[in-house]
This record gives structure tokens, sequence and C-alpha cells, in this order.
């Protein structure tokens, strides 16, 4: 029954998104009040319905309904309930329900939160975001129907990919497919603009937020996809350039370039064609990321199936959608005004170049995953491009980048003060020095990312600090002047500082894990020691345990230094019953200053076990600083002229032509 | 400073940015892109020591012999196996008779000294490599897996 209600209420959604795809559009187009405010009404109806049918795909697995086909291939009854219910999103079919539900819920917050925005434009891109999720409803109806039913139902389910039950990854593709659909939202503002053929400051003003948003959830999705790669593959890496990882890198890297030219929009009515193209750019990459890992392209653990009928519609899907958008942006953008001018030396200027920077390594990224696919598609053979092509031209271009970062904040609009600036960032540059003269004088033989990542790791934090007392003019007056003038500045500018920051210790995590990084391969015995990064890690024996639904063997470890007691480690080699499957539960104590790492493999015969024990120093940094940047994303979401959206649009008008005329005068 | 001055400059830092992307990108494409071989294709085309890639097929039965952290196996597409050799804690999904795809490069002895072994999909499911490699040698069982 609650499958039958499912289905019924997902075409319930599919009817109502059609409506909504069409009505305001043509609504704004004749200037018609009531067929525009229908498309609020219409969000509303569609994220209800599509509600409806997530729940009872959740019902079906909470209640082990193996009469259901997608919760019988994906679920068991003995699985813990976390587990059932991220199960529902664990598979082809109810991921993309999620992305659905996703898409509907941003549709509904732009027809609650938008109340300000104009009815035409306002229609336009609720009319947007309907065709998109039109082109998402029938993918689900008519190629991967969640509500599909198995006669006669099986006593139990095949259960959920161990691999896949796990805190970190049960939470991660929401938080992606948030970041991911948060961009259909600036997909829909940039489409809207074309049909409107215009965009000024206050359009910027009400894109960034959305793109703010997107961008935030993004960083974290990607942040909890590699910690889980981490701890759970039991490699020791967090990040394989993988062409899954990389299709979620790619829409991140546009949406930090977009979130950057919005600014350019907002402040200075100038980049806007860029802009607009960024924003449709960076939804074709969450598209293009989405068909890449749900077509069954890709090997790995998120290809759930391949089907050749949904590889077809989603490759028409992706054409139409990015074809149409491109080629609407070829039509209308040239009839955009330009907007005003600056020098290159100039915060625009600066901004530019991190959009030069971000678009020209995405391009880079984009290539490599593309590459084996085209060659596999017109010559059958079969390559992959790994990580050494990745980070000989990732690197290259974050390092500029980088070093950027600390200058541009620092930029004045339209035309900065290049020595000035230098002059200012002195002492940022001589502590960097100093940092890197240290770790020389330590390591004379260190390699020589080591120096650059920690000189770049030093610089970006004690730029980004100086900006920040630079704004609230710390040491220069009394302290209660500097406290006054930091609750004075913006909390987008705070947000900036924080997010910085967290690229800083990121940059920091990444340099002195690769760099510093220890590790001890061998077999041992009970009782045996070994020492790895400075600590001494004794086998203790290894036994037999039983979990819900698994069997473990796990060994123990005591890990201590010679000042400590120590801590004990407890990694696990399990196998699971349904289905049969093993894997590694890598034992890790994470520390500021280092994560040891234990993995523990099969018995040798005479009482051995094959160990791996690492010490990686800083690498908790990587998702610290990835959370610092949610942080800022969220401080800089939370001020207050984003949250009460733009002012009206007459006095936004009249500002920016004071502006202009000041440009030209 | 004009509109068509500022275009300039921009077009100019753009190309740079570009020349310098593209410039990275010939050098170390060619280093870095790994091809997958099937222990067949090395009998038509041998490939010298020392040269980085792909080999997948199916881990022949009996083959695995482990001595401590160093295992050694062949890999079969049934028809031509060829011995490896690997240090390290092998993935979970590692079995006799069950599809695997390793990286690495043959040594001088022609034994093909893997850096790493990947075997990420669960037991009904064949790395799509490996299957064609199947296929082409005419061992594909689709029903068995392997």
């Amino acid at each position: 029954m609650v499958a039958e209600i499912g289905q019924f209420v997902l075409i319930l959604a599919l009817i109502t998104a059609i409506f909504q795809g069409v009505f305001p559009l043509i609504g704004a187009a004749q200037n018609s009040q009531p067929m525009m405010r229908f498309a609020s009404n219409a969000a509303l109806v569609q994220f209800l319905a599509v509600t409806a049918a997530f729940i009872c795909l959740t019902v079906g697995y909470v209640t082990s309904d193996f009469s259901i086909l997608n919760v019988a291939n994906n679920s068991h009854s003995l699985k813990p309930m976390l587990y059932k219910i991220s199960g529902v999103w664990g598979n082809h079919e109810g991921s993309l329900l999620l992305w659905s539900l996703i898409l509907a819920l941003f549709g509904l917050a732009v027809a609650v939160f938008g109340r300000n925005l104009p009815d035409t434009l306002k229609a336009r891109v609720l009319s947007i975001q309907g065709l998109v999720g039109v082109g998402f409803l029938m993918f689900i109806l008519f190629t991967s129907n969640p509500f599909e039913r198995l006669d006669p139902a099986p006593l139990d389910g095949s259960g959920l990919n161990p691999l896949l039950q796990d805190p970190g990854l049960a939470f991660h593709p929401p938080f992606l497919y948030l970041g991911y659909v948060g961009l259909s939202v600036t997909f829909s503002f940039a489409i809207a603009a074309l049909i409107e053929g215009k965009v000024d400051p206050a359009w910027a003003r009400w894109v960034r937020p959305w793109t703010l948003a997107a961008w935030g959830f993004l960083t974290v999705g990607i942040a909890l996809g590699s910690w889980w790669a981490y701890y759970e593959l039991g490699w020791g890496g967090w990040w394989f350039w993988d062409p899954v990882e990389n299709a979620s890198f790619m829409p991140w890297l546009a949406a930090t370039a977009l979130l950057h030219s919005a600014i350019v929009v907002e402040k200075r009515d100038a980049l806007k064609n860029w802009t607009i193209l960024l924003a449709i750019i960076a939804f074709s990459l969450s598209l293009l990321g989405t068909f890449l890992v749900r077509s069954g392209v890709l090997n790995s653990v998120h290809a759930f199936a391949s089907d050749p009928a949904r590889g077809v519609f989603i490759l028409i899907f992706l054409i139409v959608v990015i074809g149409g958008s491109l080629l609407l942006y070829g039509i209308r953008a040239p009839q955009m005004k330009g907007g005003g001018l600056f020098a290159p030396i100039s915060r625009e200027g600066a901004l530019v170049l991190n959009n030069l920077l971000l678009s020209t390594a995405t391009a880079t990224i984009l290539l490599g995953t593309l590459y084996p696919i085209f060659l596999d598609a017109f010559t059958g053979a079969k390559v992959s491009v790994g990580p050494p092509y990745f980070e000989a031209t990732f690197l290259p271009l974050a390092i500029p980048l980088v070093i950027a970062m600390a200058f541009g904040p620092f930029l004045a609009w339209k035309r900065g003060d290049l020595a000035g600036v230098i002059s200012r960032l002195k002492f940022g540059l001589f502590l960097s020095l100093l940092l890197v003269g240290f770790i020389w004088w330590q390591q004379t033989d260190a390699p020589v990312m080591a120096f650059v990542g920690m000189g770049l790791f030093a610089w970006l934090l004690i730029g980004s600090l100086l900006e920040w007392s630079d704004r609230i003019k710390l040491f220069r007056g009394p302290l209660s002047s500097s406290w006054r003038r930091m609750k004075q500045v913006p909390r987008s500018a705070h947000g900036m500082t924080v997010a910085h920051i967290g690229v800083a210790l990121v940059v920091l995590g990444i340099t002195a894990s690769e760099t510093w990084q220890t590790e001890h391969l061998g077999v041992m015995r009970p009782g045996e020691i070994v020492s790895v990064g400075g600590y001494d890690f004794r086998f203790d024996g290894a036994e037999t345990i039983a979990g819900p639904n698994y069997e473990a063997v796990r060994g123990t470890f005591l890990a201590s230094t010679g000042s400590n007691k120590g801590d004990y480690l407890y990694p696990e080699q399990r196998r699971y019953t349904t289905p049969p499957m093993e894997t590694t539960e890598a034992a890790i104590r994470p520390m500021l200053s280092a994560d040891l790492y234990v993995v523990i493999g099969e018995e040798d015969g005479t009482g051995g076990y094959a160990v791996r024990i690492y010490h990686k120093p800083f690498i908790s940094w990587i998702w610290i600083g990835s959370f610092v940047m949610f942080f800022g994303g969220a401080l800089s979401l939370s001020d207050r002229r984003l949250r009460l959206g733009a002012p009206r649009r007459t006095r936004q008008q009249k500002a920016v032509a004071t502006d202009l005329s000041g440009v030209k005068g | 400073m004009t509109r068509k001055k500022r275009r300039l400059y921009f077009v100019l830092a753009g190309m740079c940015v570009l020349g310098i992307a593209a410039a990275l990108v010939l050098t170390s494409f060619e280093d870095s892109l790994v091809f997958f071989r099937s222990p067949s294709d090395l009998v038509e085309k041998p490939i010298e020591p020392g040269r980085n890639f792909r080999l997948g097929g199916l881990v022949e039965e009996g083959s695995v012999e482990k001595n401590g952290v160093l295992i050694r196996f062949k890999v079969t597409d049934l028809s031509e196996a060829v011995p490896v050799s690997f240090e390290g804690l092998l993935p979970d999904l590692f079995r006799e008779g069950q599809g695997v795809v390793t990286e690495g490069s043959f040594n001088e002895e022609g034994v093909f000294i893997a850096t790493n072994v990947l075997a990420k999909h669960d037991e009904n499911y064949m790395p799509p490599e490996v299957a064609d490699a199947l296929k082409k040698a005419g061992q594909w069982k689709p029903k068995g897996g392997g």
C-alpha cells in the first residue's frame, strides 16, 4: 500500500512540476499576476508530494517491507535502524529521490525567502527550478522507480554494502546533494536573468546567499566523503583523485569561483556575463557529476548499477540542460550591458585572478576525468589518469591562488596599491620565511613541497589575520574601539577571514601529513613492539568478536610514548553476512598533532598478523580546516544584508548610477 | 583605463593562465596515463620493465602464496597468466578466482611488482575492465561472475 501511495504522489509531483515549469514562464512573459503567483503554490505542492514519496520509501525501509524491490535489494531486517534509514539514499533509485526532494526543498525555499524578489524574476526562477524537477522526476518514474514491487516477496533483504554502513557515509550524500542541488538555484537565477536580459547588483545579492549555502554544503559533503575514505577504506589515504571524487570537487571549485565573482557583480556591477556563465557551468558540473557517478560509467563503490536506458536518459537530459542554457547564453549574453571599470591591480582584479585560476583548475580536472571515458568510447583503449596528472596540474594552479588569497582582501576596489599592500604584508612574509627557515634547519633534505606548503600555510594564515586586524584597527587605538569596529564589520567580512583561515589549515594538514608521514608494514606477533613516529605500538593479540550483522577479528594495540601510559587501539577485520563481504576497520587515534592509524590484516597461520601502522602528523587539520571553511561560509550567510535580501530596486539603481559616474569622472 | 584596454589585460592574463595550464597538462599527461592490460594483451604486445600500467584479470586459483606481508599470486584471463608480487595488506575483497586490478610495473625477471591492488567491487560485481578482458579472451561466464 505504501509503495502505491509513493508511486501516486510521485506522479502528482511530476504533474505539478510540469505546471510549475510552464505557467509562470508564460505568466512572466504576459505579465499575468495570477500565473506568476501560481509558481510559489506549485513549489509548495511539489515539495509536499516529493516529501510524501520520500516518506513512503522510508517507511518501506524502516518496516523492512521486502515486497518493494528496492528495499529487498538494499536492506536487511538485521540492519541497525540508522543504516535502514540511510539505506533509503544508499542506492540509485533512492538517491535520485533524495535529489528530487532537495530540489523541491530549494524551490520552496526560493518561494518562501524570495518574498522581495521582483515578481517576474521570482516566477522565472521557480519555473526553471520546476523544469529541472521535471527532468529528475521523469528519470525516476521512467527508468529508476523506487516503488517497484517484487512478487513473491523474499523473506529477507540482500543487505546494504557494508562499506556504506557507516555514520560518515550516512550523511555524506545528503550534504553533497544539498550542495549539488543548491547550485540549481543559482542556475535558475542565471537562466531567469538571461530571459529577463538584465543582471544588476541586486540580482547578485539574491544569488550570493544561495551560492554560499550550496558551497558550504558541498564543502561539508566532500570533507565527510574524504574522511570516510580515510578511515573506512583502510588505505590511510583520504583523497585518490578518483573520478567520483573529482565529480564532486569540480562543482566545488566552480562554486568557489562563482562565490567570488558574484561579489564583483554585487559591489561593482562588473563581470556579469562571466558570473552567469559560471552559474551555468557550476550546475552543469553538478549534473555531470551525477551522471558520472550514477550512470555506471565509472567503476567504484558509488556506481550502483549500470543500465543503458538510464545512461541514455541522463545523456539527453544533460544535452538539453547544458546545451540549452549555453545556447540561451550565447543569444542573450551579448546584449547585457558591461559594468564598472577597474584596474588590473585592484580587488576586482584579484577576484578575476581567483576566477581564472579556479576555472582553469576545474578545466584540467575535467579533462583528466573525462579523457579515459572518451578514449574508451572512441578507441576502446582502457586507460586511467592517475594522481600524478592531477597533482602536476592542480598544485601549480593552487599555489598562486593561495598566494593571491592573502593579497586580494587588502586591495582596494577599482584601483589598488600593490606597494602599500606588500608593506602591510611584510610581517606575514617575514613569519612565513621564518617557518620555512626553521623547517630547513630541522630537516635540510625535506621535499620542496614541504617548504612551499608550510610557507603558504603561514602566509595565508598570517595574511588573513593581518587583514582582519587591519580592518578593526587592532592595536592602533584602545581595544574598546577595536571591539566596536569588530562589531560593525559586516559578518560576511568576518566570514571571509574565517573561510580563508580554513583553507590555510587544510594546506597545513595536507602538507604535513604528506611530508612527514611514517609507517610500518609487517607481521607482528603478540607481545611484539614496533616504533612508528615516536610512538611504541605493542601488539597484545587478536580475538574473534561478534557484531550485530558481522563477525570480526579484533586486534589490540597499545600505543605509548615514553612519557604517557598510552592508548589502546582496536583495529578490526570484519566479515559481514549479508551481503557476504569483508571490510577493514582501521583503528584511529586522532590528535591535533598527529593521527595514529592501525590496520590489521590476516593471520599468517603461525599466530602472526599482517599489520600496517601509520603516524600521520596534522592530518586532522584537513577536516578541521574544512569545517572552519564551512563555518566561515555560514557566518557570511548570516550577514544581515544577505538575510534581508536586497534593498528596494530604485535605491539600488541610483546607488549604482552614482557609483558609475564616480568611475567615469 | 578604457574598457578596451581592460579587456586586453584580462584576455592576456587569461591566455597566460591557460597557456601555463596547457603546458602542465601536456607535460604530465604522457607520464600519468596508466594503460590497462590483460595477460593476453601482454603476450601480444609485451611491455618493457619499469613502465607503469594496470594489469587486470582473475586471481588464479591456488596461486596465492603468502609470506608475511609479501604476497605472490598470478593474474589470469584464463588463457594466459602473469606472476604478481605485492607487499602490503590486501584489500578486503581479494580472493582466489575473483576479479582484481593491480597497478605497478614489471621487474627484470618478468614479475609484475604491484604497488597497488584494487578490489573495490562486491562479490557479484566484476570490474568492467576485467569483464571486457575476459570477454576478449573468450572466457566470459556472465552468471558465475568468474
